[in-house]
């Protein structure tokens, strides 16, 4: 996609082509020069980019098809042996089960809690940038950081209980990061709390690029507070939700840092996900292949959710930017 | 408007930049010497802590020191990430890296395979013969790959305050008074045994215990050159596993707990006094001084005086050893690659004076003979005792089988004490990775 070039000198007339294809604008040496240095402007970052994304992809994906420990040649092809070998293994259908119920819940758990706080802070109150800051906290808190301090809160007869027992709660507690029926629930809770931040500062932002004049023009026609988030608030906060949901999609599939902290993908592998499932076998079993395998799997189911949500859901938002026009 | 050469130099940066980047992530420094004989040697170890990491800087300078024209690099890695990452990518690349830790077994034998590491055989004769069975791990297929330099057998740490308080007079020498004596300690409102399940292993060497003692030595050392479990002691060793985690003998939450991080880590509530014993090897004093200099901010912490060390009792009426003990240790290999400077290197660090003083930092168990004397830490020399006691040391079983084998039958033994397994699933988790290699 190149635009007319507007600035080379007007072309001669040439004699007219011999082939019917429409008359092209010759070049002139000074585009030339042009093209070549938006190339090699471009060309380092495109060497690191191919370096350190294209290369390493397509290495798991050929390391993929192989039994490899990770030592020696490659040289054991098995074909998509490893790719039977995940999806009937329990341990990766249980991470990918995990993957997808993170996904589903937070979309439908943060998305309608972020849009709620938005519109309530949405408004002059007092103490707005105290409480915005609050909010956006856990979400500025790198993965690392946030995993460690639950960690150290959540042991049994921990800061968290205790807060709990002077709350008045006697009697035995949830094993919170211990027990496997819990744990994962813990892990969703965490999450939320790391990432309700980042939905409600979009929200926010969305609310902001909304018209005052819509909201006069309703207060004029006499729509009450909740007939105007109804009528027009959320229904022009749809770009903002649609790019917000997106995020959280590709974020709860690609989910590691904050469960290999918290819980390490235990216990008894009850908040696996396909990430920490993949370190585990590559790097903790040194099955390089099959592990390579898991990162295939995860990169593809990735990319055929971007693929369809951008084009049944983003289109209308993104017209020309990224699925081209028409 | 940039003026054009300008823009070109901007572009040229750039790439060298780019370029640079790409370069720095072929690490690893090249050990070609700055030719008349010299040579650069790197050696990388798992020490990140005091004293060990000044203790081998202080080896690899008297090294420079004995062998002019030799100079040393010497660098300590997290565990894990040397073991799993960095050795394996820089192996790869066949070249930057001369002597490295070495877990041995199942480890070495793929690296062997591999043909990245030196066949010392030859060189390390008198070492061989003088170390002893406890180089088993460090050889394959009758061949010598490198040496060990600490060596040690696992057992219970245990608290002897908490034992007094529970009025435990006689150590546990069978499974019978283990159990009496874990009774004991409920009973005085103490819990038992600290395990750090949420690491895996920890949990996995109670399977490995139970598996020693109800598999007879030949058996053990069959089934890891053939990688079969046929044998029913193995589902045997399961069952009486499923028995003792029955008896609830461990902290609440044990399966989220670590083995070694912090106060909440097992280690650390022995160390400070929350449980009564912990099943761990001959590192644990090192762990718990590390845990307590964390917690107390003194740098001069040290385990505390009450620790007590026994090894895992035997078990009437069982097909195993009963004098069978489980073990490991730390070694050295040289690359294939390597110059020959790198097994006089792995010989030092070998010798009756580098391993008394090995001994003397209370770091672990020095292996060769003459050294002794340079434990001073009285758990240590226990630790030392029961291992000379032993008439069969079987090395960690996940060290044994490698890491895929190892993985998924720590994995099935954490599931069983979880109450989510049986016996039959943890041979058969075996048997089926056993499959994929």
């Amino acid at each position: 996609m190149t635009a007319p070039n507007l600035t080379a000198g007007r072309a001669t007339p040439a004699r007219p082509d011999p082939d019917p294809a429409p008359a092209r604008v010759r070049r002139s040496r000074r585009s030339l020069r042009d093209l070549a240095l938006v190339w090699g402007f471009a060309a380092p970052a495109l060497v690191v980019y191919i370096g350190f994304v294209i290369v390493p992809v397509a290495l798991a994906a050929v390391f993929s098809f192989f039994n490899w420990n990770g030592l020696g040649p490659l040289e054991r092809f098995i074909g998509f042996e490893n790719y039977v070998r995940a999806f009937s293994d329990p341990v990766f259908l249980g991470a990918l089960r995990n993957n997808v119920v993170i996904l589903v819940l937070s979309l439908a758990i943060q998305g309608p809690l972020a849009i709620g706080i938005a519109l309530l802070l949405n408004r002059k109150l007092r103490g707005r940038t105290l409480i915005r800051t609050l909010i956006f906290v856990p979400y500025v808190l790198s993965e690392v950081v946030a995993g460690l301090a639950f960690r150290l809160m959540l042991p049994p007869e921990g800061p968290v209980d205790g807060v709990l027992t002077s709350l008045g709660w006697s009697g035995p507690k949830p094993q919170w990061l211990a027990d496997p029926d819990i744990a994962f629930w813990t892990l969703f809770a965490v999450l939320t709390w790391k990432y309700l931040g980042l939905a409600i500062i979009l929200m926010l932002a969305g609310l902001q690029g909304i018209p005052e004049e819509l909201h006069e023009a309703a207060a004029l026609d006499g729509a009450s507070w909740w007939q105007t988030q109804r009528r027009i608030t959320i229904p022009l906060l749809g770009p903002t939700v649609r790019i917000w949901a997106f995020l959280s999609m590709i974020g709860s599939l690609q989910l590691f840092d904050m469960v290999w902290i918290l819980t390490g993908g235990g216990p008894l592998n009850a908040t696996q996900t396909m990430a920490t499932y993949m370190v585990d076998i590559g790097n903790g079993r040194s099955q390089i292949g099959f592990g390579s395998a898991v990162a295939v799997i995860l990169f593809l189911i990735s990319l055929v959710i971007a693929l369809i949500y951008q084009r049944a859901v983003l289109r209308r938002d993104m017209v020309g930017a990224v699925t081209g026009r028409g | 408007m940039m003026n054009t050469n300008i823009r070109w130099a901007a572009v040229a940066a750039a790439s060298a930049l780019a370029v640079g980047v790409l370069a720095g992530c072929s690490g690893g420094s090249s050990n070609e010497g700055g030719g008349d004989g010299e040579v650069t040697l790197v050696w990388w170890h798992n020490a990140t802590g005091e004293p060990l990491t000044g203790f081998w800087q202080d080896v690899a300078a008297e090294f420079e020191a004995d062998n002019p024209g030799v100079s040393v690099e010497v660098q300590g890695y997290q565990n894990e990430e040397l073991q799993r990452t960095l050795i394996p990518n820089q192996l790869r690349t066949g070249e930057g890296l001369d002597l490295y830790q070495q877990w041995g077994a199942g480890e070495l034998a793929g690296q062997v395979d591999a043909g990245y590491v030196m066949d010392v055989s030859d060189q390390v004769t008198q070492e061989v013969e003088a170390l002893g069975g406890v180089v088993a791990p460090w050889q394959y297929e009758g061949q010598t790959y490198g040496l060990p330099y600490n060596f040690g057998i696992e057992g219970f740490w245990y608290n002897k305050e908490l034992f007094d308080q529970a009025g435990i007079t006689e150590l546990p020498t069978t499974l019978e008074e283990l159990y009496d004596a874990i009774d004991a300690l409920k009973d005085a409102g103490i819990t038992p045994i600290g395990v750090g399940a949420g690491d895996g292993w920890p949990a996995a060497h109670y399977w490995y215990n139970f598996a020693l003692k109800s598999c007879s030595p030949e058996v053990l050392q069959q089934s890891q050159s053939e990688l079969a479990w046929d044998d029913p002691c193995f589902v045997e060793a399961g069952e009486m596993l499923a028995e003792f985690v029955a008896a609830e003998p461990f902290q609440d939450g044990f399966l989220a707990t670590s083995a070694q991080q912090g106060a909440g880590s097992s280690a650390g509530m022995l160390a400070t006094g929350e449980v009564a014993m912990e099943l761990m090897g001959h590192w644990n004093p090192g762990v718990m001084g590390g845990i307590l200099q964390e917690e107390t901010g003194e740098e001069e912490a040290s385990p505390p005086e009450f620790l007590g060390w026994f090894n895992f009792p035997g078990i009437e009426g069982a097909a195993g050893d009963p004098t069978a003990a489980l073990g490991g240790g730390d070694g050295f290999s040289c690359s294939a690659w390597a110059p020959p400077e790198c097994v006089d290197l792995l010989r030092y660090i070998s010798s009756a004076d580098v391993q008394t003083r090995f001994g003397e930092i209370g770091a672990g168990v020095p292996v060769t003979p003459g050294s002794e004397e340079g434990i001073g830490d009285p758990n240590l020399q226990e630790v030392l005792a029961g291992l000379r006691e032993a008439s069969y040391v079987q090395l960690w079983f996940d060290t044994a089988y490698g890491p895929t084998v190892g993985g998924a039958m720590n994995d099935a033994v954490v599931q069983l004490v979880g109450g989510q397994g049986a016996p039959e699933d943890i041979v058969q988790a075996m048997t089926d990775a056993a499959a994929t290699l």
